[in-house]
């Protein structure tokens, strides 16, 4: 009885002792995969953004390893649901940065969750490619942090360009309680006067709110009031636009980027027809012109998701899929995961093409963007078209 | 100046009409059983998706309107059944902590059931909008106030003729003398927890053509439901419908007039006020306890 107690014990004890070997010794060191981390709201109110960016980075960390890689490594997606949440995304970051030990983060679908993880990846020094829209992310330049979505600075440039070229000079706001619409709201207010154009209406709308007529018919009703912005996000600019097709307004209305998915014109039915909006090129790919440089990229991005997934794509996961290539493009070009030499990589990107454009990033821009990225569409006949 | 008034208004009934029924909702479980059911909204919010998701199936809408309406009933039962009445026993204070887990609960639910999404469901009759002296309306506005009317009156009739109906009604007002008299105030508690589930589900599925329709659309309109409701007087059916529309008109006249950024403080400062001066709403009868 008891000798064989013994050599059970000595057989396991051989056993670990080969198995530590192996480990050792294997080629598992030379394949240990590049961790990408990410936290996403994949759940909750902004989950229309979070859910294509998460499909699009699982479907793209797939089309890559079967490809064999990234310098001979697969990749390996570590991804957390943070539902938009601040808290929650400060919490998977952590985890992300020091039990997982991730290579470099593409993540954050919100500006909120973005600002709240920034102080976390600084103080860690790792790599930060965040997928959310304000302008405050990489202004002023953080060492670490960079982003792929236009701003909403730009969306008010190039919407006030356009409503130059149309001679509309007095508008209307109508926007909403969200970060997003905040934000936007306050960089159109600090850019109209720019452009000469007069802001002489500013109307606001709640949460929840479910009919947005009394606001609007105050605008109508605003002496000179020649176009109509609505910096917004989620179901409010739906409404919006409902309500304003009810009120038989006829001024054109300008949406944000923010809407820029078929959602939006399915949500708003006929009354989106005429409404204008700034948005990548991906929405309206297969009308680029065969010249266009951006053409190939979003068609073939484009072609991936929906044949993949039976869905529409949007410009949110267009984000994801400019994030994750751009961190690919950074290590094989840094040659290695090295965090220091990977960020300096991404700062040195110059003329990657994107979904969201020609990315040229620098030491005072971390996004890389310009106005050429943003296109003007109008919807026409329930689809979206390029505004010549 | 006076179009727009009228645009106010309208805008005003019609949203205050929705309010309306969601308050009727509360203040049916409220009769009942003294608990104010913060599930009432998730009701609204099953209507609404239950009837997108079965149109889209290919569903008619005289299908799959009273279906969707079937289905939130039975889950008004089947809360009651599994959720507030194995805690009869416990205060009105659990019941109603009860409520708010459940209502959290199907939301959740929802998000997995359907998705994230909002969604649209088109308007029964067309999307050409009505002129009214100078206004314009929906026809699905239209809609959502004259079903609300109907629906107001059915319930009249259902309290005042019916025997069910007075059995609830005598259950509200003493719960006690109610089971002396042989009427099984489990048997209401159950049936009011079906009736103001059905009761949402009409809501959402009135206002979904308007408004758009997610998982999360219960959470505002639960919480303006349940302001017009404390307006007029928790339990009042009469106090109900005037607190929702007394609640839709000064959102909207205050969105028009004074500042839409202050609209929803301008429609709750005139609701503590009225508190204030009537702390029991606006026609809630002021019972005194006996001692």
């Amino acid at each position: 009885m008891k000798s064989t107690q013994a050599g059970n014990s000595l057989k396991r004890g051989l056993a670990a002792i080969a198995t530590t070997f192996a480990l050792y010794t294997g080629p598992a060191v030379a394949q240990e995969p590049i961790k990408i981390g990410s936290f996403l709201a994949i759940t909750g109110p902004f989950a229309f953004l979070g859910d294509p960016e998460n499909k699009t980075l699982e479907l793209y960390v797939g089309k890559i390893n079967a490809a064999g890689g990234v310098l001979g490594r697969k990749l390996q997606l570590i991804a957390y649901d943070s539902a938009g949440d601040a808290e929650k995304a400060r919490t998977f970051t952590k985890r992300l940065i020091e039990q997982d030990k991730v290579d470099v983060i593409v993540g954050g679908t919100s500006t909120g969750e973005t600002m709240a993880v920034i102080p976390l990846v600084e103080a860690a020094q790792i790599p930060f490619i965040s997928l959310a829209g304000a302008v405050v992310i990489i202004e002023p330049v953080k060492k670490w942090v960079f982003k792929t979505p236009h701003t909403d600075r730009m969306a008010c440039e190039k919407i006030f360009i356009d409503m130059q070229s149309r001679k509309l000079s007095k508008i209307a706001l109508i926007s909403g309680p969200g970060g997003f619409d905040k934000s936007m709201r306050a960089e159109c207010l600090k850019l109209n006067k720019n452009y000469g154009i007069d802001v002489v209406a500013d109307e606001t709308y709640g949460g929840g709110d479910t009919d947005m007529t009394a606001q609007l018919t105050k605008i109508k009703n605003t002496a000179g009031v020649q176009a109509v912005l609505n910096p917004g996000f989620g179901q409010g600019p739906a409404i919006v636009t409902k309500n304003y097709g009810q009120l038989g307004i006829t001024m054109p209305l300008y949406q944000s980027h923010g809407v820029a998915s078929k959602e939006f014109i399915k949500l708003a039915g006929a009354a989106a027809e005429g409404v204008r909006l700034p948005a990548a090129a991906l929405l309206v790919a297969d009308d680029l012109p065969a010249s266009d440089a951006q053409r190939s990229v979003v068609v073939s991005y484009k072609n991936e998701y929906e044949s993949r997934f039976k869905s529409e794509v949007s410009t949110f996961g267009g984000h994801a899929y400019d994030g994750l290539l751009l961190a690919v493009e950074a290590m094989k070009k840094a040659g290695g995961t090295d965090k220091a030499k990977v960020r300096d990589a991404l700062e040195g990107i110059r003329g990657y093409m994107g979904t969201a454009g020609m990315v040229n990033m620098s030491a005072s821009d971390h996004m890389g963007l310009d106005l050429s990225a943003f296109r003007m569409l109008e919807v026409k006949g329930g689809n979206w078209t390029l505004v010549k | 100046m006076s179009a727009q008034f009228m645009q106010y208004l309208l805008t005003g009934f019609t949203v205050g009409a929705i309010y309306a029924l969601v308050a009727l909702g509360f203040s049916i479980i409220f009769n009942a059983s003294h608990v104010i059911n913060f599930a009432q909204g998730e009701f609204v919010m099953i209507g609404g998706m239950a009837t997108v998701s079965l149109s889209a199936a290919g569903l008619p809408y005289l299908l799959a309107i009273p279906l969707a309406i079937a289905a939130a009933a039975l889950v008004g039962l089947a809360l009651e059944k599994f959720a507030v009445e194995p805690a009869r026993g416990a205060s009105v204070v659990t019941l109603i902590i009860i409520t708010i887990g459940a209502s959290i609960f199907l939301r959740g639910l929802a998000m997995l059931v359907w998705d994230k999404r909002f969604h649209a469901l088109k308007p029964f009759t067309g999307d050409v909008p009505i002129a009214i002296a100078g206004a314009t309306i929906l026809p699905q506005s239209l809609w959502v106030i004259g079903v609300t009317l109907a629906i107001v009156l059915a319930l009249s009739w259902f309290f005042g003729r019916t025997l069910l109906g007075k059995a609830m009604l005598a259950t509200s007002h003493n719960r006690l003398a109610a089971q002396l008299c042989g009427i099984n105030v489990r048997m209401v508690l159950f049936v009011s927890f079906g009736l103001s589930a059905a009761l949402g589900a009409v809501a959402g599925i009135l206002i979904a053509p308007i408004t758009l329709t997610s998982y999360d659309v219960g959470v505002m309109l639960g919480l303006k439901g349940f302001a017009a409701a404390i307006l007029g007087g928790l339990g009042s059916g009469v106090g109900a419908v005037v607190g929702g529309l007394a609640l839709g008109i000064a959102e909207s006249m205050s969105a028009g007039y004074l500042s839409s950024a202050y609209k929803d403080a301008i429609a709750f400062v005139i609701i503590l006020a009225v508190l204030f001066f009537m702390p029991s709403g606006l026609f809630r009868k002021r019972g005194g306890d006996r001692v």
